[in-house]
């Protein structure tokens, strides 16, 4: 693993149901800059930062599911370059 | 197939004829359907529109079907989702067991319902005369899938 300052990771994305439409988007790709190694919370963070509908949908407190390379994962899950990151309301199938 | 996902209705019975087709062993088969109701929470709904995650649904369900078979003495099962624009009374869900007793099949119908509704990325958009909105998910859900 790299720990030395730069180290970038490269993410793709997805948004689904309320949250695609809350923010305007299906996915995109996000570069995370970390020293070491990040976990799927840490892009909640950048993307909160935001402010506007990615602050308030992420907001502490408000129900968000993740999954990493399509499989259920928690905010504490760690991530690497070139993963499927997608954030979700929870699911309501059946 | 053991699961699919497809906007197309399904034939429940043409379903379990295929599943339990040339297995002699099966003395027990066990069938759910979910349906579209007209009432959420008194709201009258013309349409319901359920949302997928392509790829991760077809894995997610494909592993809930593994862990049934594995959790439970089943021979088989089967799960088909349907996606899209959907009316009250129209089909959404069909989960079919094949066993060779009805307890463990009972049990692994309902064992792959909790998990589907609490770990199968769909989402569900109800159309009401005041707009749309997405149905949220129910606490009385997790507490269904907890109990495995």
């Amino acid at each position: 693993m790299r720990d030395s300052v730069g180290n970038l990771v490269r993410l793709r994305l997805v948004y689904l149901a309320r949250l695609r439409e809350a923010f305007s988007s299906a996915g995109e790709t996000l570069e995370l800059a970390s020293h070491d190694t990040p976990r799927v919370s840490a892009v909640v963070a950048t993307l909160r930062a935001r402010g506007g509908a990615f602050e308030s949908e992420l907001a502490p407190g408000r129900a968000v599911r993740f999954a990493v390379n399509q499989r259920l994962v928690h905010a504490d899950h760690p991530i690497a370059d070139g993963d499927e990151v997608a954030i979700f309301p929870p699911v309501t199938g059946g | 197939m053991p699961v699919r996902v497809q906007s197309e209705d399904f034939d429940a019975g043409a379903e379990i004829g295929r599943l339990r087709a040339g297995d002699r062993s099966v003395g027990a088969v066990v069938a759910f359907i979910g349906t579209v109701r007209d009432l959420n929470h008194d709201a009258a709904i013309s349409e319901l529109t359920l949302e997928h995650y392509p790829g991760m649904t077809e894995s997610a369900l494909q592993e809930i079907v593994d862990e049934a078979k594995a959790r439970f003495d089943i021979r088989d099962a089967l799960v088909v989702h349907r996606i899209g624009a959907l009316a009250p009374g129209d089909q959404i869900v069909l989960v079919v067991v094949t066993g060779a007793h009805r307890g463990k099949a009972f049990d692994a119908c309902e064992f792959v319902m909790d998990y589907l509704k609490t770990r199968a990325p769909f989402w569900k958009k109800e159309r009401r005369e005041d707009g749309e909105r997405w149905v949220e998910a129910r606490a009385s859900d997790d507490e269904a899938a907890a109990r495995w």
